[in-house]
């Protein structure tokens, strides 16, 4: 029997957003991302044309990070221990774009200082041609000095820089709109934080088709419904129309995936949680999926069998719809 | 479109008679709107209304169940897109995939695993539904298979065959449960459906595209098999993420009755399976049994399906973890359940004894809570005072949050005398803050 299938109409539409400039727009990136875009919920072809694919994102440190799960080191190796080596290996697993993660402190337990951050980014920025993103440790008056000397030292290369937070953003905001950066905006869950947040940033008078919105997840068995949740009424939102959430989503399962117990440990927990390293893999990649079900349009992962099965998913979820 | 209590009450005889138990018939409409009773247990209703109430009154997605002997799993009954609308229902039942040519020693092995497999997760036993058997052709070892099933395990059935001999053989091995066949087609429908109302057997529909799907359904249901679990048979991640949608957009938003049943997905990886989850699947048939992905799936399934309006929330109080004395540190979290377990577990598992006291944050975990002021430094001031930790413990310190650090120099002034102390921001390395700090 024909069947009128149910299509969505929805007034609003989430922003297409670009990171990375390329020799052409004032960068030196060999190649650029755009995410966002959407008229329709996550993957429904029926509804709407899906314009970008969502773009996985690999998490890379300034120096080699001692908190890490073993089985991280254990995959990536040496190059854990130069970000340019790293950013390379990243980009041979498959990223689309790399998230350089700033330590607090250098190797030696000096904090550390806006001259090594820079150089850190300086050297990714050569190794590979992939648009980045900085974040901070995520220490205010630390974040702030390291962000603002990276970003004026990379003028025009259209990073990402974060986290701009509730409590620390102006300054991260200024340097970005002086420097041509993007920023990435978190927020702990919640839709009415996220919306302010970026209503806060746009007020000083920051576009909005620069800032990503990063609403916090949770990782799966860790408070992933409520992150979940969050971005599904958040993607509602923008669809209704909602200007100050019509911007696409940054995630970063891999951090919270990889800071679970499930994921770290190895031993002394229950023989009912099977083989440490595929469960550790999966945790991230079920985070992964189902933040991608719930309207993600970056996901940033550790693990690089993570990575290929996420994008392997993604690929799928791009797949044509021939519904009747 | 369901029918309000009111809308209901007009249609039914208005004399009070009783017979149906309530004390009114008002009193029965609102339980009939509310779908606890039904209406058969009015005797004086007329046939219009009956009809009239009968369509309204069936959920837009029929509820199906499996039985074997002292287990079910229901799937259906969904009244949502979104979690956040109110929220999921019936957890997708997970089956593990028995294959008929195995031998039965392999099968009693397999079967006996993933059916004794339990993992908790924040005090919850969590644990496989059942079994998809499936034929390899030959009726005389499908048989077989199932009894070698049932010898290893008394969970719900899956049998699978497209073969209506093959079935009718399985179907005959059990006794008195209700299996799920699988499935009917365009080809075998009608063979298919008489066996499962033979069997009193759920009847899984295949076709593949929707529309095949609905003309099915409704061909089967006109032959007396209602119990209908729909395969859409996607061939892609986005196919199963559209027709998964569409099917319960359908169901819900045009009462379109052809495509008011339960799904069945058969995941080829964990990202399909996770998508499952995700999206509406009511019975998930997994290729093996691997606890590595078996645990994380049973989590996810359980975190979509908690319900939004009610977080998994543990008692506040005082709690003792390895017996503590009076010298022993005191740590504070929250009521959140997934905290207070990680916490809990951590401390437990270092065997280091210590006082663990939960602040009622309202079931928010700490990060969440404190961001919504639910888990400050007077909440948990007065939780010192309430639970009278300070006549349990000596030492008049306690250990925060790493992630509510910020909360120290308040809590001073709330708790004078007391020592503030920051643990770290995550329960998984509190067994070494304690081994050093404390």
């Amino acid at each position: 029997m024909p069947i009128e299938f149910v299509k969505d109409k929805w007034p609003g539409k989430v922003r297409s957003i670009t990171i990375g400039a390329t020799a052409a727009d004032g960068g030196t990136r060999s190649t650029t991302v755009t995410v966002g875009g959407e008229k329709s919920l996550p993957f429904m072809h029926s509804d709407s044309e899906i314009p970008y694919r969502p773009v996985v994102a690999v998490e890379i440190k300034d120096r080699f990070p001692e908190d890490w799960s073993a089985l991280l080191a254990e995959t990536w190796g040496e190059v854990m221990k130069d970000p340019a080596e790293w950013a390379k290996a990243a980009e041979g697993v498959g990223a689309d774009m790399i998230v350089l993660a700033l330590s607090a402190t250098d190797k030696d337990g000096a904090p550390t200082t806006p001259a090594g951050a820079v150089a850190a980014v300086k050297s990714v920025l050569a190794a590979t041609g992939l648009p980045l993103a900085v974040f901070g440790p995520g220490q205010a008056e630390l974040d702030n000095a390291l962000l603002v000397a990276v970003a004026e030292a990379t003028k025009g290369e259209r990073l990402v820089l974060g986290l701009c937070e509730d409590k620390n953003y102006r300054t991260i905001v200024a340097t970005a709109m002086a420097n041509d950066h993007l920023v990435s905006a978190r927020t702990p869950m919640d839709v009415n934080l996220a919306k302010q947040l970026n209503i806060l940033i746009s007020d000083m008078g920051f576009p909005l088709e620069r800032i990503l919105m990063d609403p916090t997840t949770g990782a799966l068995g860790y408070g992933i419904e409520y992150g979940f949740s969050a971005m599904e009424r958040l993607r509602l939102a923008a669809l209704q129309g909602d200007n100050m959430t019509q911007l696409p989503m940054i995630v970063t399962p891999g951090f919270e995936a990889w800071k679970t117990k499930e994921s770290k440990v190895g031993s002394g927990v229950p023989e009912s949680w099977g083989d440490w390293k595929e469960r550790s893999i999966n945790w991230e990649t079920l985070t992964a999926v189902a933040l991608l079900e719930a309207g993600a349009d970056i996901l940033v992962l550790r693990h690089p069998e993570s990575v290929r099965r996420v994008k392997a998913a993604i690929a799928d979820l791009m797949a044509p719809v021939e519904l009747a | 479109m369901a029918l309000s209590g009111i809308q209901i009450y007009k249609m039914l005889p208005q004399t009070n008679c009783k017979e149906c138990g309530f004390p009114t018939c008002l009193a029965f409409a609102m339980k009939l709107a509310a779908k606890q009773v039904e209406l058969a247990a009015c005797p004086y209703v007329s046939e219009e209304s009956k009809a009239k109430l009968a369509e309204s009154a069936t959920p837009p997605i029929r509820l199906v169940t499996l039985k074997s002997d002292g287990f079910e799993v229901k799937a259906g009954n969904e009244v949502v897109l979104f979690r956040h609308e109110k929220t999921f229902y019936n957890k997708p039942g997970i089956f593990i995939k028995v294959r008929a040519d195995a031998s039965p020693e392999e099968i009693k092995a397999q079967v006996t695993a993933a059916g004794a497999y339990t993992t908790n997760y924040v005090g919850l036993e969590l644990f496989l539904d059942g079994f998809a058997v499936e034929a390899s052709g030959d009726a005389q070892a499908f048989a077989s298979a199932v009894q070698a099933v049932r010898g290893a395990s008394h969970k719900p059935l899956i049998l699978i065959s497209r073969d209506p001999a093959v079935m009718a053989a399985g179907l005959d091995a059990l006794d008195g449960e209700v299996p799920l066949v699988y499935a009917a087609d365009p080809g075998n429908w009608e063979a298919m459906a008489d066996l499962a109302k033979q069997h009193k057997a759920a009847l899984a529909v295949s076709a593949s595209t929707l529309e095949e799907l609905a003309d099915l359904t409704e061909k089967i249901k006109a032959k007396g098999v209602e119990d209908l679990v729909l395969d859409p048979d996607s061939q892609s991640l986005s196919s199963s993420v559209v027709q998964q949608t569409q099917i319960r957009r359908l169901a819900l938003k045009k009462n379109f009755k052809a495509l008011g049943y339960p799904s069945i997905a058969f995941p080829t990886d964990e990202a399909s399976a996770a998508q499952a989850i995700a999206k509406y699947a009511g019975f998930i048939v997994l290729d093996h049994f691997a606890p590595e992905l078996a645990y994380p799936l049973l989590v996810l399934r359980q975190n979509i399906y908690t319900d939004p309006q009610k977080p998994i929330q543990v008692q506040p109080g005082l709690y003792e973890i390895n017996n503590p004395k009076a010298e022993d540190p005191l740590l504070v979290t929250t009521n959140f359940s997934i905290t207070y377990f990680s916490v809990a577990n951590e401390v437990e598992g270092s065997g280091l004894p210590a006082w663990l006291m939960v602040a009622d944050a309202e079931g928010m975990s700490v990060l969440t809570a404190w961001a919504a002021g639910k888990f400050d430094a007077e909440r948990i001031a007065k939780a010192v005072k309430t639970f009278n930790v300070a006549d349990k413990v000596s030492r008049k310190r306690i250990v925060i949050p790493g992630h509510v650090a910020v909360l120290s120099g308040e809590l001073e002034g709330e708790l004078p005398g007391w020592e503030i102390r920051v643990g770290p921001r995550e329960a998984v390395d509190l067994p070494s803050f304690m081994k050093q700090a404390l």
